[in-house]
Formats: C-alpha cells, structure tokens, sequence
C-alpha cells in the first residue's frame, strides 16, 4: 500500500543523514523479546512518538536509547556516534520520566541545577541557566520549594527544565502527559511543542495514548510486540494504515472482511458478505486475486441521508439502533439487512435541524476513495 | 451491638496497656524506697535517692555501662553499613549468583534461638583462635563480632523495606543526568533511605545494649556487659539499685521515643499541610 | 566434598572450604567492582559468622567429647599413613533421646512456648484492633506506648515482675488484704510466672504485625458487609478475621520462636525444676561442659523449629492458591 514512510512537512530541511539511527536492535529478556529488529531513523528537531500498547516494547526501546538497558543485538547511533555501549551518565541524551523522578529532598532549583552540577558546570553559569530555564518553562519564583509542594503540572514543568537544562542532543518523553488530568493535558500538549520549537532539541515521546500522538508528533512509529509496524506523519497513519493493527489501534473504524473480486491498476472491487454488497475502491491494490483483504471505513466518512444518494456505488441502507449526541458531533449506529451494525459520525453543523430518529430508516454512502484495503 | 463491642475493645486496651506498664511503673516507685527489702515500702524514709547516689558510686556497674555503651554503638554502625550493602544488593541487584543462600542467611539470624546463635558463634571462636592465633581469648571483640552477626538481619529489614519504597527512577534520572553510579548513591539513595538508617542503628544499638545471652557465650573474663552484671546480680534476687539503674534507662528511652514520635507526627502533618496547599493551587 | 581437601585442624578445615566456595561465586559475580564489594562484603561476614559457625555445630553433634580444649574429638583425621578418617558419632543423639530429661524440656518448651502465644494473640489482638480503629493522634500514641516497651531492657522488664510477684510483693500483699490468702503464696519460681513472663515481654512482638494488618484493611470492606445485610459481630468473624490472617500468622511466629529457645524468662522466673530447653542447652554448655550434647540438641530445637515455619509456609502457600 502507499504508506508513506518518508517525512512530510513538519520535518526542517530533511538532512540526508539521519540524526539518530537505530539499527536492528534487539532486546531480549530471558526467552522474552521485548524489542525485535527495529530499524528507525530519526531526523533532527523532529517530535517522533513511539506510540503502542502496554507491553509493546516502546517503553524498552527509550530505555536503550537512554543507556538502562544494554541491546542484546544492534546499535544506536546519535549525530554518528555509535553510543550503544556507552553508560547513561556519559550519553548526550535526557529523559523526562513518566512519574517526573523529581529528587524529593532537592529543592527545585537544586533538581533543575543537578545535571549542570555533575558535569562540573561554574556555580554562576549553573545559576543563570537554571534562572533562564526555570523562567521557559513559567516556573520563576519557585525555585526553593520543594516537589511535595507543587502541583501535577508544576512538577511536569520542573522535570521538562531539568532535562533541557543540560541541552541534550536527544531529550526522551515517556509518557509525558500521562499522570496531568484532561484539561491541563491540553493546554501542556501545546506547549511542549512551543518550547521543543523554540529550543529546536529533538524529542522521542512515548506514549499509549494516540491522541497525545497525534498533537505532539511530527512522526508516529506504531509498535506492537516488540516491532515497528508503521512509520509515518500523524495524517498518513491514520488515513493510510498499512494493517488491520494500525487501521484498528488508531481511531475508531469500521472494520469488514472481503475478497477481492476485480483488481485493476486504477480501481478494485471487493465482496462483503458482511455489507451484503460490493465495496468500489478508486485505486489498486497489490494483492493476489481472491485473497483475504479487510476494508477499513473510518465513521466520519460514513454520510447518512433520508434520500436515496445518486452515486452508483457504495450505498447502503439501514436502520438506525443507537444514538449518542456529542455536541460537536453525534455517533450513530446503523444496522444493515445483514444485521452488520457499522458505526457512523456526523458532524452537527446546524442547530436547528431535524435529527435522524431511532428506528429511522436511513441511506449510508462513501466516498470511492474512503474506504482502505489492508491484507489480513 | 457496636457500643457492646467497641466497649470491649476499649476495655482490653486499657487491660493490655496496665499489664504493659504497670511492673515498670511499680520499678519506678521502688527505685525511691528506703527500704533494702525493695517491696517493702518504707513510709518513714521514703521516698528517697540513695540508691541513685549508691548506683553511681558503684564502679562495677558504672564500668560495665561503658563496656556496654562502646560495644552498643561499634556494632550498631558496623551493623548499619553491612547492613546497607546488604539490602542494596538484595533490592537492587536482582540476580547474582548465590542470592538464594545470601537471602536465606540475612534472615536467619533473626529466627534463630539466641542459644544456639550463641553456641556456635563460640565455637567459631575457639576453632579460629586454635587455627588461626585469632581471636586472642574472648572479649569486646568477639562480642561486637557476635552481635554485629545478628543486630545485622535487623537492621537489613528496616533498611530494605526503605529502599523498596524508593522509586528507582530517581537513581536512573540521577544517572541520566549525569551521576555516576557510587554518586547516585550518595547524593541520591543515601539521603532518601537516610531515616531508615537511622531507626536501624537504633534498633543495632538497642539489641546489643540489651542483649545477654549471646554475649554470655562469647563473653571472656574482663568483659562484662551490663546486662552480664545485672542478670548476675538479680538471679540472687530483688536489688533496689537495680531499680534505680532501670527507672533512669526507662527514662531516657522515653524521652527519646516522645521527641521523635512527636517531630515524626510533626513532619508527617506539615508534609500534608504542603500537599493540600499544592494542590489548592493550580498550575 | 570439597571440606575434605584443607585437612589439618578440622573445624577451620570446614571453613576454609566453604569460604574458598564462596570466593568463587564472588569471582563468578558479574558487574562492576562497586558491585562486586556491594554484594561480597555483606556475603562474606554471613559466610564466615554465621554459616560456618552453624556448620561447626553440626560437626561437633556428631563428635565425642574429650578431656581438653576444646573438650571434643575431631571428626576428621589424618591417620600415619595419610588417609583421612572420618569418624561420625550418633552417641549424642541417642544419648538425648535415651533421656527423658531433654525430652520433657523439648515438650515442656513447645507447650510454654504455644500456650504463651496463644495468650499473647487472645490479649493482643483486641489491642491491635483498638490501637488501629483509634482516632487519628490517639493511634499514634497509643502505637509508640506498644514499642516503648521494646526499647525498655527486655532484661530489666522481666526483673520488675521478681519485684511484683515476691512473696513480699504487691501482687500478695493485695491478696492477702482482700483475704483471698492468708500467707503469701508462692507466685515466683513457678510455671505460672514463666508463663506471665513470656506473654508479657512478646505481646509487643504480636500486636505490632496485628496492628499493621488491621490498619490496612479496607474499611469500605466493612461497610459492603453491613449494607449486605451482615451484622457487625458476623463481620468480624466473616471479613476482618480471614483478611487479617496475614498478621496473626507473622505474629504468632515472632512470639513463639524466641519463646521455644528462651533462656533469661525460665531462669529469673522459673523454678529449679521449669525444665526449657534452652536453659538446658545453656546448662550443658556451661554447666557440664559437654559440648557435643549441647551441640546436639541445639541441631534438634532448629530442627523442630524449622519444621513449625516450613508447616506455617505451607498453609500459607494454600491458602494464596485456594
């Protein structure tokens, strides 16, 4: 399929080597294989997120990137230096931890002042950067409390200014967001991305949490299992998923088994016996006829209409059995002849508008180039 | 029901708390008898300090208290600093060779009857000292050695329970930061762990302050505990001096269990007070 | 065994092979320098005060005793003509089970040892209970009151009740004025007091373990019971009971196993004829010197002692399983 592998916009001036390389690493720990064979470039002043589920393996592989975890097999290489064997105090890089780590009886001047310290920093360059850094990140005047003294967010904010104090070539994110509450989540998103634009350091952000992803990332690395399955921009992974994992883990989709049953290079056809019909798909697929494929329609692709539409094909209907109002949209669920109920999204424009009822008999269109194919 | 029930709660409170403290009170009072036959209250002269005066002239005792105080505090710090090395290793170095039998042994010597932790540590002793020419005879040394042995797997558990608590993250951004690994610890794991060390040197001090029965084993003439003499001295039966000597340990004991109990609570209130502050305030 | 090899005074002979075992695992430990000290030094003075001195035990168990210092004869020798003897005894051990005497004292032991804990657990346990449901500043006093205590002399405690229970004592002088008794009863030197002794210096042991078990029970637990329709007395026994298991079993076990092997109770105490079994090693040790009996029945009480937490583990092992 047409995933896009390469770096789209969001990416300055793409240099042609790339700035962290990882190369088929390997970490196994006993029979366990927490990472197998990840190959990933990353460019400089990218935001790349290794996005996947609990045990995935991508908490692993920032831990090797960090220097806690020895590879069993491969390399790290960070601005062409092999740094694969060397200790985590010696690595030009910072991690931001998922529970901040804040030293509890270190006052927040002298938690942002620590990284400067060990490298033997002078006491007033020392005062000065953590003045300058503790201003970035809205922090000024805080600098003899104690952690136990802030709040969420403030503690999130001492972690971020102690691990860019020390200018990292690399600054890793697990989880970054994930202990903060919804609303101060939102706000700290943007944020970060300001102050990683205005500092230019290149983040590698873990995260279980693909909407966080998709805000903060430039790149997305989908993982499961210990394996990279997609790389990719935000808009690629999520309109252009190269797996039933990816289409599935990342939004929500409707999900349908087919057989492919015309192949041709600007079009295919595929049978559902779920939709009780045929799914039309404006571009070709490269797989064997009659093979096993699952057609993945996003909801909000799905329009709904009391008329029947005029397009020959990719038409439905059905009979709506849930409702659920959202404000800014409302979810439906529709349920076919063949009793398959496929999940749809309108937006609500109007105010005032006569809504689709329960029970009410609706007709449901795509558009030829929405739905994806993917290979089972 | 409840009331029923929660009355004989606060009865047997009030019951095991009287039968915890009552013969240490009673000690208290007859450490200001006059009389010699200590139970006997002697209303005319009592109460009185001769026997604190008579405490304190008596060098026997006074010496022994020294010896005991010495060894006490040897063996706590060197229970303290193996003990730390100990729990590290076992808390934070999941797999080495040999951790089955390291950790069966850090136990051990707290389940052990005194007896026979006694009886072999003399054995040991007396088979070195034959072999080897060390140690010379039995003294302070071997007793410090003996109670170091056990006071050790005390202070092993109050440590590493500590250090279990201690959220390895803060070592690996330490390292992150830059900290080498023997910086990490003392900058970082020694001063969060830093009050648990102090309980168990404490808990060190006070097993070998109080013990007898080990020491009675690996004991030499020449080198007699305080507990040695005391235990000597009421197997003959009631002593008031005796009296006097427990009423000013029990003393001493409490005021230090009050002001820490009350600067733990203390900090313990503060530390909330903070919590709730930074909470109230957003950020 | 490697034991073998070292020869020459056997009891050092012992040590020296496991101490060279020892090494090698040390060698054997991966990591850094740091690492390796970390790990050794705390391994090593175990190694050579504890494991081997144990090891020494065993050996004299089964040796003869002899006239000299130390009074036994070697287990291991080198005859003229350079072959190593080995010559194990079991006369001491059929020796103490020939004798009713340590048999009385091993059972005598076990029943002070098991009655005093079931006191200590009758007693303590509503005190857990009280200090645990205690409001917030009275809880925390009321826990320092139970390791006060602690810190006190175990020694000098056990002296005060000497005092109480004399026959001048306060405890006959109010029997006697109650008219309960005529003429002072004779409370110290007897089981009775041994009894008092132990419960009264382990209760601490039993309800600090109670009390962090009860503390840490959900009370919403409590409150699901009674909204369920369980009244307060039943809830005990149904919920707080079973869920606090943990700390009864960790309790009894710290008030027993020093209880089996006390000495210092039983002899300020006891009586002449309160027969325990570590006072019974100690008398052999001290008293008739005869090392390799002493030894013996030291093996045998760990033995049996063993045996109480291995039964204690197992229980606990189903009953996480069930």
């Amino acid at each position: 399929m047409n995933a896009a592998v390469t770096a789209v916009g969001a990416v300055p001036q793409a240099s042609p080597a790339p700035y962290v390389r990882i190369d088929r690493l390997t970490k196994r720990f006993g029979d366990f294989v927490a990472v197998r064979q990840v190959s990933l470039e990353i460019q400089r002043g990218e935001i790349f997120c290794l996005l996947g589920g609990s045990g995935c393996g991508k908490t692993t592989l920032l831990r090797m990137l960090a220097g806690f975890e020895t590879p069993t097999e491969g390399a790290i290489y960070i601005d062409g230096v092999d740094v694969t064997q060397v200790p985590p105090y010696e690595r030009p890089v910072n991690m931001m931890f998922q529970s901040y780590a804040l030293f509890p009886h270190m006052t927040v001047a002298q938690n942002v002042a620590f990284g400067l310290k060990q490298d033997g920093t002078g006491r007033a360059e020392i005062e000065s950067r953590v003045r300058e850094m503790l201003s970035m990140v809205q922090l000024d005047g805080y600098e003899k409390r104690k952690p136990h003294q802030l709040s969420g967010g403030q503690r999130q904010r001492v972690a971020l200014a102690r691990a860019l104090v020390k200018r990292p070539k690399l600054l890793l994110l697990d989880e970054p967001l994930g202990a903060l509450d919804k609303k101060l989540r939102e706000h700290t998103q943007f944020e970060l991305v300001n102050l990683q634009e205005k500092l230019g350091v290149t983040f590698v952000i873990v995260t279980h949490d693909q909407e966080e992803a998709m805000t903060l990332a430039s790149r997305i690395g989908v993982m499961r299992s210990g394996e990279i399955l997609q790389v990719g921009t935000p808009a690629d992974i999520y309109e252009f998923p190269n797996s039933r994992f990816v289409a599935d883990f990342i939004g929500s989709v409707n999900m349908v088994d087919g057989r492919l049953i015309e192949d041709e290079p600007d079009h295919v056809r595929i049978e559902c016996a779920q939709l009780g019909g045929i799914v039309y798909v404006d571009h070709g697929v490269s797989s064997p006829p009659d093979a096993p494929v699952s057609v993945a329609i996003r909801p909000e692709k799905i329009q709904l209409s009391r008329e029947r539409p005029e397009q020959p094909d990719n038409v439905l209907q059905g009979v709506i059995t849930g409702i659920a109002y959202l404000g800014d949209a409302t979810r439906y669920l529709v349920r076919l002849p063949t009793g398959f109920v496929l999940r749809v999204t309108a937006p609500n424009v109007f105010r005032h508008e006569e809504r689709l009822q329960h029970d009410e008999l609706v007709w449901l269109q795509w558009h030829s180039s929405s739905p994806v194919v993917v290979t089972r | 029901m409840n009331d029923r029930r929660s009355f004989f709660v606060l009865t047997m409170l009030v019951f095991g708390f009287a039968f915890l403290y009552l013969p240490i009170v009673a000690m208290v009072i007859y450490s200001f008898n006059a009389s010699r036959l200590v139970t006997v209250w002697d209303s005319a002269n009592s109460p009185t300090l001769a026997w604190y005066v008579e405490l304190f002239k008596n060098t026997q005792i006074m010496d022994a208290a020294k010896l005991s105080f010495r060894i006490a505090s040897v063996n706590a710090t060197g229970a303290v600093i193996l003990g730390t090395l100990a729990a590290f290793a076992l808390e934070r170095y999941r797999r080495f060779r040999g951790r089955a039998l390291f950790g069966l042994l850090t136990t051990a010597p707290m389940v052990l009857p005194e007896v026979i932790t006694g009886l072999s540590l003399l054995l040991l002793f007396v088979a070195l000292e034959q072999a080897v020419g060390w140690p010379h005879g039995r003294g302070s040394t071997t007793i410090t050695i003996a109670h170091m042995t056990f006071s050790m797997a005390y202070a092993i558990v109050v440590i590493q329970a500590r250090l279990a608590t201690v959220d390895r993250s803060l070592e690996e951004a330490a390292m992150d930061l830059g900290a080498r690994p023997w910086k990490v610890f003392v900058v970082i794991t020694l001063p969060l762990i830093a009050s648990a060390i102090a309980s168990a040197w404490v808990l060190a001090f006070i097993l070998s302050w109080d013990d007898i029965v080990i020491t009675s084993f690996v004991s030499g003439p020449g080198s007699t505990t305080l507990p040695q003499l005391v235990f000597s001295k009421v197997r003959l039966g009631v002593s008031p001096d005796i009296n006097a000597l427990a009423t000013i340990l029990v003393l001493i004991v409490s005021v230090a269990v009050v002001v820490a109990g009350t600067y733990m609570m203390r900090r313990d209130r503060r530390r909330m007070r903070d919590a709730q502050a930074a909470l109230g305030a957003t950020g | 065994m490697a034991l073998i090899v070292a020869g020459g005074g056997d009891a050092v002979s012992t040590s020296v092979g496991v101490v060279t075992g020892l090494a090698g695992r040390f060698a054997a430990i991966r990591g850094g320098f740091g690492r390796r000290v970390v790990i050794a030094l705390p391994y090593a003075w175990l190694a050579v005060f504890f494991l081997v001195p144990f090891l020494i035990v065993l050996k004299i168990a089964f040796s003869n005793i002899q006239l000299s210092m130390p009074p036994v004869e070697p287990v291991l020798t080198w005859t003229a003509d350079h072959v190593l003897q080995l010559r194990v005894h079991f006369s001491n051990f059929t020796f103490v089970f020939g004798d009713r005497l340590y048999l009385a004292a091993f059972v005598n032991s076990l029943q002070v040892a098991g009655v005093s804990t079931l006191f200590a657990l009758l007693i303590g346990y509503p005190m857990a209970y009280g200090i645990a449901r205690a409001p917030g500043t009275w809880r925390n006093i009321l826990f320092l009151l139970v390791v006060l205590p602690f810190f006190t002399s175990f020694l000098l405690r056990v002296y005060a009740w000497m005092g109480l229970l004399g026959r001048s004592g306060p405890i006959n002088a109010l029997l006697m004025y109650l008219g309960i008794t005529h003429e002072p009863v004779q409370l110290l030197q007897t089981d009775f007091a041994v009894y008092l002794g132990m419960v009264y210096s382990y209760l601490p042991f039993m309800v600090l373990p109670l009390y962090s078990a009860i503390e840490k029970l959900d009370l919403t637990l409590l409150e699901a019971a009674a909204d369920l329709g369980c009244r307060p007395t039943k809830a005990f026994f149904t919920i707080t009971l079973p869920l606090t298991k943990e700390g009864i079993y960790a309790g009894c076990l710290l008030v027993f196993i020093p209880a089996v092997g006390e000495y210092v109770i039983p002899a300020l105490l006891g009586g002449p004829d309160t027969l325990m079994i570590g006072r019974v090693v100690w008398d052999e040790f001290f008293g008739n010197r005869d090392w390799p009996v002493a030894s013996a029945l030291a093996i045998m009480l760990l033995l049996i002692l063993s045996g109480f937490v291995l039964l204690l583990q197992r229980v606990q092992a189903q009953e996480a399983e069930a």
